[in-house]
């Protein structure tokens, strides 16, 4: 119980550091949004447009540091993230909502998928050290070494340009309104099939390779000789004993990787065309679109957090270990 | 074969399969009395543990036991080769026929799940037939015999004391009722206090439950006093094997008269423990009870 008293104390501390950095992040800068605006839009803005820009963005007022810093946390619990300037003043929160899904989605069931397969192909491959299964290590790594936009583009090249088995670019066909229609389900698995097996080529490697060497690491322990010496099943040798030790180091790094999912790959993003959140966050860099910036970052920061606490939670349920905080 | 004998180990070799081959066990044959305690000494290194891993067929490569056999004697009369058993046939004789318990209490037990739940790992291999609740009363009575007490079933390793661990072991050791328990170095990691206890609770045990134990140690005097016999290994090879009264007044291998030497006695004086004819029997009493 104390312990996850202490546990939400920190991440709450966490949570309002970076949410308060992404406050006074823009103002430190150059400048303000407006002027920005006004600057690419020059001359088509009319007076009285501008000022209701600048009460827009609330720049018109005289308010104290403090008074914005209260009032952005009102706008904030209400998810109010300001307007987007690339995006027709769209609100932030629309932007945003319109491409976290496709990410989560796509990213997200490719890093799962990875981490489970690299997990249980490491794991045996450790089990059986010096068998033929060995020769996966070598292959796996290769395709973690290729660079990724150099596979997506061999991908594209071989599957969709050459044998037409699936579509190059974009997350449904053009012209089709997202729905919850089979034939929609069909065209997005059809359109995420190769940017997740990419993704999933070039993740699998560190996954075997890591698990794989804490597998090694933990077939020399005592207990497992022990539990070989107690007559167990090999089965549940290698799970209760061997793996669930060696897949707790992998299973941090899984908790970290979480939380750069909803960040997207940008790299993948790019290559497919695929409406993530790592496009449209080069898409508002490029555009110096810093309402949409703003809450990219704040977003992707809560996502590490969270997926900090699910590690945390996780970690804690399987290692009894770092449950003991204090001797 | 007399059934006075439990284990006989004949000609039992085991070399590691590197290059150059090391041949860790030459050699050997030795057997083991029902209810005795063996003891088995040497330094490190000279093929032990290695012999003890054998005798269960837990070598792992690049170790191979290149020659011998290892027979088992059941309390039924049944004669086994513990070398041609297969996979189930060999799983379903450890532990139940003949347990161990390992030197470093400290890893011996996994760290992630609770001490009861490695108990209860023994009885629902073994014993299909029972219940889970059974399993859990019996696990819990085990850790009552070693005066760790059944509250503390639901304790993860990290929770114990290294004596406590040990005594854990030991329970899960006993679970089964084995005839044989193959002791490597059970007490080396702990204090001398906490040993003493330790090995007073082995010695309790053994004759309650009428168990053989191997006992392996580089600890020579400790091994004169809890063995009935005692093995001297040096470099794979058994080179004296006798009553641990005999070898301690009449060493006759060189090298067990310089193990012997190379402890202080009681007062501190090196060679302590080598028998001078002259000296009294009550002095000899005197110095073996020094660990």
């Amino acid at each position: 119980m104390r312990f996850i008293l202490r546990r939400t104390a920190f991440y709450a501390f966490t949570a309002w550091a970076a949410i308060t950095i992404n406050f006074f992040l823009p103002r430190m800068m150059k400048g303000d949004p407006v002027s920005a605006y006004l600057q690419k839009n020059q001359g088509r803005i009319s007076p009285e447009a501008i000022d209701s820009l600048r009460t827009l963005f609330g720049l018109d007022s005289t308010k104290s540091l403090l008074e914005q810093y209260i009032d952005y946390w009102q706008l904030l619990l209400s998810g109010d993230l300001g307007r987007s300037f690339s995006k027709g003043l769209a609100p932030v929160t629309d932007v945003i909502a319109s491409a976290i899904p496709w990410t989560i989605g796509l990213v997200g069931l490719a890093t799962v998928l990875s981490f489970a397969l690299g997990t249980a192909i490491g794991g045996l491959i450790g089990w059986r050290r010096g068998s033929r299964a060995d020769a996966i290590v070598p292959v796996a790594t290769f395709f973690s070494t290729v660079p990724y936009f150099w596979m997506g583009l061999i991908a594209i090249a071989v599957f969709s340009t050459t044998l037409g088995w699936f579509p190059a670019s974009h997350a449904y066909d053009k012209g089709t309104q997202p729905g919850f229609s089979l034939e929609f389900a069909g065209q997005v698995i059809q359109h995420g099939f190769l940017p997740a097996l990419t993704l999933v080529i070039g993740s699998l490697g560190g996954w075997i390779l890591g698990m794989r060497n804490m597998m090694i690491t933990v077939l020399d322990e005592d207990y497992v000789t022990v539990a070989q010496a107690k007559g167990l099943r090999p089965v549940r040798v290698l799970i209760n004993y061997a793996a669930r030790n060696a897949s707790l180091p992998q299973l941090s790094s899984f908790a970290m990787s979480l939380g750069f999912i909803v960040g997207g790959t940008l790299v993948m993003e790019l290559v497919f065309s695929y409406p993530g959140a790592g496009k449209l966050l080069l898409d508002a860099t490029t555009a110096k679109d810093y309402p949409l910036m703003q809450g990219l970052f704040l977003v992707i920061t809560l996502a590490v957090l969270v997926a900090n606490i699910i590690a945390d939670v996780a970690y804690a349920i399987l290692d009894p270990r770092t449950r003991q905080m204090e001797a | 074969m007399t059934t006075d004998d439990l284990l006989t180990v004949s000609q039992f070799s085991v070399s590691y399969d590197v290059n150059p081959p090391v041949e860790a066990v030459r050699d050997v044959s030795i057997t083991v009395r029902r209810g005795e305690i063996l003891g088995l000494a040497g330094e490190s290194g000279c093929g032990k543990t290695t012999l003890a891993y054998g005798i269960q067929r837990l070598l792992k490569p690049p170790a191979v036991i290149t020659s011998g056999s290892a027979v088992f004697h059941d309390e039924s009369g049944e004669d086994i080769d513990i070398n041609t058993m297969d996979d189930v046939q060999l799983r379903a004789f450890r532990w139940e026929k003949a347990s161990m318990v390992f030197q470093g209490a400290m890893n011996a037990l996994n760290p992630i799940i609770t001490i009861g739940a490695q108990l209860q790992d023994v009885f629902s291999t073994h014993r299909p037939a029972m219940s889970r609740r059974e399993h859990r009363l019996e696990a819990g009575r085990l850790l009552d015999i070693v005066g760790v007490g059944s509250g503390r079933l639901r304790s993860y390793p990290h929770e114990l004391s290294g004596g406590m661990r040990q005594r854990v072991m030991i329970a899960m050791a006993l679970a089964l009722k084995p005839q044989l328990m193959i002791m490597d170095e059970p007490t080396t990691a702990l204090d001398v206090l906490v040993q003493r206890e330790i090995l007073d609770q082995i010695s309790d045990l053994r004759k309650e439950f009428g168990f053989s134990v191997i006992f392996i140690t580089h600890d020579l005097p400790l091994l004169l006093e809890i063995s009935d016999r005692i093995a001297v290994m040096r470099e794979g090879r058994i080179v004296e094997i006798d009553t641990a009264r005999n070898l301690y007044e009449n060493p006759r291998h060189d090298y067990t008269r310089r193990l012997l030497a190379s402890f202080p006695s009681l007062t501190g004086e090196r060679g302590g423990f080598v028998r001078r004819p002259s000296e009294s029997a009550l002095d000899a009493e005197s110095g073996v009870t020094v660990q």
